[in-house]
């Protein structure tokens, strides 16, 4: 099945990339070439095999409900691109 | 003293014939001469590997040294380390100087390794040549006008160039081997879980593992070492008890039964590499081992599998990039959303924003059970396989990649073309098996061709002593590309 550029701009707009009617053509070609070679997985029997989701077979593991962590919030906003009074600074989002 | 192996320079260093801040400053002037020639460092910073390198001398003259203490190792830029600029390769993490350490990075450290220097690489390791870096395409060493493989193809080409002792790569889909193959050296991608993703920024989760880079299996051996291990923080990161891995080295491999899967050497690679790696197969004979054909019949599907499994996964791992806690963050916008979105149009190239697409589709609502449940079950099947063949052989040999190392540009517009690079590297990763690659001959125009030994869970030290042997036996490995002298 092939997508339609409008599949293209609708996928690009839920994962956030801005794109414009140019690139999105573009897009739209070398994307279909990969879903072509994705269909030769569909084509296959897999009726009755249980889904592997992982290389090994573990289980979540849990951890004590305590905090292990000191603060560090001037380390790590050190590398945010916009911060004031110790707030990640975003254009106004509340009216 | 570039060309030696890891063991050997260890050797020197621990007999006083040598000081780490001598070794470091010896790769240092070499990386200042050649790593131009193969764009294969995006930071070198002479002055923290030298500080490195004189507390290594410390703790050695304190008798506390270890195997790689003071040996100088390069690091892939997926690895976190803290203080120095992390990129992954991205403009998205062009500012990105890592408050913190991957788990990786904290072990080799501890081990006093020093940090020659972050490798250039494709951009969050989506790549098969090392050209979609934001820092521009990595040259091979044995021809500069051919890729060195990818994504860790940094690493692969220091390594293969002498500017490090050796170095730490991550494998995906076949990101340590192949570009190990293209470049001449040799590669080690460990069962699923050994080494830990703690601080490795994620591409693919269940599919991404951190592995050593190198010139013979001994280093290998000795780099794993180190690697290895538990870590809470990673929670796929396995509970095993520590092995070492260089205790299977000598131990000797009459009577082997090499699994040769029929489709791997049925068709795909180019004849030139077939002809090498069967001349490879014949030497294991020579070597007393046996070989047993195998089938992996489900092989063909690992690529359309990988390309929805892997874009699904990374159209998450990389939602985190938003410009506002950390990296990239576009000059002009309007709102929020117009902020995230142009940040990440910005910010990613052409091959990640082709990923994130295609995992954003097949994740979407209609879609989810047609690709992604699908791919999952098909996966199973792969992994069915090598159940399978792993009844009938104590290792799997083939070759590395299909061909050997290509020109640039060669097929960066062509992305199918480019995938079908990893065929053979891609099943071990959907398996979660430790594959391996080792240098194994030569093409008719001098490239290196790489031999593929693919191992059942946990058997890294049977492999590495399967690589080892052949290596006692041939000089493929001890090879140097022209004008690195």
């Amino acid at each position: 099945m092939a997508l339609t550029l409008d599949d293209v701009k609708r996928v690009a707009h839920l994962a956030r990339v801005a794109i414009d009617e140019g690139q999105a053509q573009a897009a739209l070609s070398q994307i279909n070439d990969v879903f072509r070679l994705i269909a030769e997985m569909q084509a296959v029997d897999t009726r009755g095999v249980e889904p592997m989701s992982h290389a090994q077979d573990l289980v979540q593991r849990l951890r004590q409900d305590a905090v292990t962590e000191g603060d560090q919030h001037a380390l790590f906003q050190s590398v945010a691109p916009h911060v004031e009074g110790d707030l990640y600074l975003v254009p106004k989002v509340i009216e | 003293m570039h060309n030696a192996t890891i063991s050997s320079l260890s050797a020197d260093l621990a007999a006083g014939k040598l000081s780490s801040v001598e070794l470091t400053q010896h790769f240092l002037n070499r990386i200042r001469a050649l790593s131009g020639r193969y764009n294969c460092f995006i930071t070198v910073d002479e002055e923290a590997s030298l500080k490195q390198a004189r507390a290594a001398d410390q703790l050695r003259s304190a008798g506390k040294a270890q195997p790689l203490t003071g040996i100088p190792i390069a690091q892939k830029d997926i690895f976190c380390a803290k203080g120095w600029l992390t990129t992954c390769g991205s403009k998205m993490l062009s500012n990105f100087v890592s408050p913190y350490d991957a788990h990786v990075v904290e072990r080799l450290d501890a081990a006093g390794a020093v940090n020659i220097g972050k490798t250039n690489m494709d951009e969050f390791a989506m790549g098969s040549s090392s050209e979609t870096s934001h820092y521009g395409p990595v040259r091979n060493p044995w021809d500069a006008q051919t890729v060195p493989g990818g994504s860790s193809g940094g690493s692969a080409a220091a390594v293969a160039a002498r500017l490090a002792a050796g170095a730490i790569g991550t494998d995906t889909g076949g990101s340590i081997r192949q570009p190990a193959a293209l470049s001449g050296i040799c590669g080690l991608k460990p069962t699923y879980g050994v080494v830990s993703r703690y601080g490795m920024i994620a591409f693919a989760s269940s599919l991404d593992q951190g592995g050593p880079m190198a010139r013979s299996a001994g280093d290998l051996a000795l780099l794993l070492n180190v690697m290895a291990g538990h870590d809470p923080r990673d929670s796929t990161s396995l509970e095993r008890e520590r092995e070492d891995y260089t205790r299977q080295l000598a131990t000797p491999i009459k009577g082997l039964k090499i699994g040769l899967p029929k489709e791997f050497f049925a068709t795909g690679a180019a004849p030139a590499v077939a002809k090498v790696v069967e001349a490879a197969v014949a030497e294991y004979r020579r070597l007393g081992c046996e070989t047993v054909e195998v089938s992996l019949p489900n092989m063909k599907l690992s690529v359309p599998v990988y390309y929805v499994l892997a874009p699904a996964e990374a159209s998450s791992n990389l939602a985190r990039y938003d410009g506002v806690r950390y990296g990239y963050r576009a000059p002009d916008y309007s709102d929020l959303t117009d902020l995230y979105k142009k940040t990440r149009a910005q910010g990613f190239g052409d091959e990640v924003k082709r990923r994130i697409l295609i995992g954003t589709y097949v994740l979407s609502h209609g879609y989810y059970d047609a690709y992604y449940i699908q791919a999952q079950k098909v996966r199973r099947l792969i992994a069915r396989d090598f159940a399978a063949a792993f009844r009938r052989c104590d290792v799997i040999v083939g070759p590395t990649s299909p061909t050997t190392a290509f020109r640039l540009g060669a097929k960066i517009d062509d992305p199918v073309q480019m995938y079908l690079n990893d065929i053979y590297t891609i099943p071990a990763n959907l398996a979660g098996l430790p594959g391996m690659s080792i240098p194994c001959g030569f093409d008719d125009q001098g490239l290196p061709v790489g031999l593929q030994i693919i191992g059942d869970y946990f058997s890294e030290a049977k492999m590495l002593g399967v690589a080892h042997q052949f290596q006692l036996a041939t000089d493929w490995h001890q090879r140097m590309p022209p004008g690195v002298e």
